[in-house]
């Protein structure tokens, strides 16, 4: 699925956690307040001396901050390495460019997996729930903390572009660029149900032990599993699974059982259970619901262009996949509608695809081609070399 | 460098600099680019096919992929000052309801429309009794993407019903420069080839214009409806 190996030697790989003391809490939408918190982070390439050159590059539901270089449970290459390193789009000789793993998240940054400090045990179910704005907060906390000023672009895909989205309505002011791929500025009903459907999987799992799993030493491994299933199907189109497995069959003839006869089957079990050994249960529940509270409109009257008007300066570029139908293109076209409604100056392309959700980690020459000439006609405009 | 296309020539010197302009079906954003160059617009360009989104983005545009038959809905009254259609009126579904949605979204617009009053045109149907395949007008009748051609004489008459005025008027024709002419006299719907017509609203049936930079001086906004109860503090 990669065609690039892992960052080249010679570029600046630089990271951790940054802890922020307790006297800085992160002020959650919910009113409550998370402290201490911290931050797992990875940087590529180095900050330029006025500090222009930074790039934030947002996180999809179950991604994390290892953007461009091996993972650390995995052992695979980054998720977006093949758009992210010397020559690519994303190049690391010219942008100092920064990945967080989300507030809520299982990879180091302050989750429900995370020591409480109150109780010296994993936050479990007391953990807050937290939303997309808050994840942002968190973001805009550790730019600041970075002495960075201007984010010279924000990207991301799915969760990461409503990540972005966020930043446009909250940090407009701390906004070059903006690139939202395969997003939506709310969760649909039918986004929410298959929430529902993974989160009631988990939370049906013995294991699950009301989301004390990690005090009681057991894990809702099988829970975790059916969700990440359920919603895997979601990331793939009809047509993509057709052309991948058909009705291929894993062995000669049926077994007249319930063991995983067709290929299809055996795939998506396989996605579960790789999924279970990198994701946190809890973070899975808490996540969803962030995505499912997401509303941008709802938050400014009920009219998306408001959300827009302190970003008038920002130069956005939304893209959609034709055979998304997670996110479909009409959701992108609303964005870009109360982009211009809200007078910011929009590009829109809808990629033709067939495959579904999941093809902005995936080899998509006009994605490349469309993202590298936005990035580089903003990157000479904002006169990074 | 290579010469200005002659309507690309014409559009410059009729586009006031800054001023905010959509160009629709804007291909690889040529125009745009010229027009941002040489007169400092702010521009926005409207294009059906993804590799022209992708070529006008490179050229640090601001492109949406979209056609002006279903898009133009999309923008706001009077967020622009010019709408520029240049020679695609006559492929549009519904150009009667693109041309009084330029007027909408702009102040001003310009347009170019190939005539089918031209001499060629005529001359072709006359002396053959084929449809005429001309410079302007070059596909072969099966394969045209032109399927509301008018005359220059058609033109007019459509203006005057949506109530637009013609404030300027120039015939087009390739590799002669531009010629600035009253489109409504009768001997210029037999040589005029091409033209190119800056349009603007008699009466404005708008509401009066809001700030410049306010957008939102004609939508109503459902203020601060507090959202429904149910579904609040419900827990998973």
């Amino acid at each position: 699925m990669t065609a690039q190996g892992p960052i080249k030697a010679g570029i600046e790989i630089g990271g951790g956690t940054w802890r922020f003391p307790a006297s800085q809490p992160l002020r959650l939408d919910s009113g409550a307040k998370l402290a201490p918190l911290e931050i797992a982070y990875k940087t590529y390439g180095r900050l330029n001396e006025d500090r222009s050159n930074a790039v934030l590059v947002c996180h999809a539901l179950t991604g994390d901050q290892h953007l461009a270089s091996t993972h650390p449970v995995t052992g695979k290459p980054g998720w977006w390495d093949r758009f992210v390193g010397p020559g690519l789009p994303l190049d690391p000789e010219r942008y100092f460019i920064i990945c967080t793993n989300v507030v809520g998240g299982c990879m180091g940054t302050t989750g429900p997996a995370s020591i409480d400090p109150a109780t010296k045990a994993p936050y479990g179910l007391t953990f807050p729930v937290i939303t997309i704005g808050d994840m942002v907060r968190a973001q805009a906390m550790l730019i600041e903390a970075m002495g960075i000023e201007t984010l010279f672009a924000a990207i991301g895909g799915s969760m990461g572009g409503m990540q972005v989205l966020q930043w446009a309505a909250d940090y407009p002011e701390k906004l070059f660029s903006a690139v939202v791929i395969a997003a939506a500025a709310r969760h649909s009903a039918q986004n929410i149900a298959f929430h529902e459907v993974g989160r009631q999987a988990i939370m049906a799992d013995p294991n699950w032990v009301n989301g004390a799993y990690l005090t009681a030493g057991v894990r809702p491994e099988k829970g975790l599993a059916v969700a990440r299933m359920a919603a895997h199907i979601t990331y793939l189109s009809e047509a993509a699974l057709q052309r991948k497995f058909g009705r291929e069959l894993q062995r000669d003839g049926l077994s007249w059982g319930f063991d995983a006869d067709f290929q299809v089957e055996s795939y998506l079990r396989h996605q579960g259970t790789s999924f279970v050994d990198r994701f946190d249960a809890n973070s899975y529940l808490y996540i969803t619901r962030a995505l499912d509270y997401f509303d941008l409109a709802a938050s400014h009257g009920g009219v998306l262009a408001e959300a827009f008007t302190r970003a008038r300066h920002v130069k956005f570029c939304v893209l959609s996949f034709s055979s998304d139908w997670l996110y479909p293109t009409p959701e992108s076209r609303d964005i870009v509608r109360a982009l211009n409604g809200a007078g910011c100056r929009a590009s829109f392309a809808e990629i033709q695809t067939d495959k579904g959700h999941d093809a902005f980690f995936l080899d998509e020459p006009l994605l490349d081609q469309t993202l590298r000439g936005f990035l580089a006609a903003q990157s000479h405009s904002r006169g990074l070399a | 460098m290579s010469a200005i296309r002659e309507d690309f020539a014409e559009i410059l010197k009729l586009v006031r600099p800054g001023a905010r302009v959509l160009d629709i079906g804007c291909e690889d954003g040529e125009l745009l680019e010229l027009l941002t160059r040489e007169k400092g617009v702010d521009g926005q360009g409207l294009e059906i096919s993804p590799e022209g989104v992708a070529a006008g983005l490179a050229r640090g545009l601001a492109v949406v992929q979209g056609d002006g038959d279903r898009d133009l809905d999309h923008f706001p009254s009077r967020a622009f000052d010019y709408a520029i259609l240049s020679k695609t009126l006559q492929q549009m579904r519904e150009p009667k309801h693109v041309l009084s949605e330029l007027l909408r979204v702009a102040d001003q617009a310009v347009v170019s429309v190939p005539n089918f009053g031209h001499w060629k045109v005529r001359w072709a149907l006359l002396s053959r009794g084929r449809m005429p395949e001309t410079g302007a007008l070059p596909e072969p009748w099966y394969s045209t993407p032109n399927i509301h051609l008018c005359t220059l004489r058609d033109f007019t008459a459509l203006c005057d019903e949506l109530g637009l005025r013609i404030d300027a008027c120039a015939a087009l024709s390739d590799g002669k420069p531009a010629r600035s002419i009253d489109p409504r006299q009768p001997i210029e719907n037999w040589r005029a080839e091409t033209a190119l017509f800056l349009l603007s609203r008699k009466a404005d049936p708008l509401a009066p214009a809001p700030p410049p930079q306010n957008l939102f001086g004609e939508m109503e906004l459902p203020k601060a409806e507090p959202p429904p109860k149910k579904g609040r503090g419900r827990r998973a």
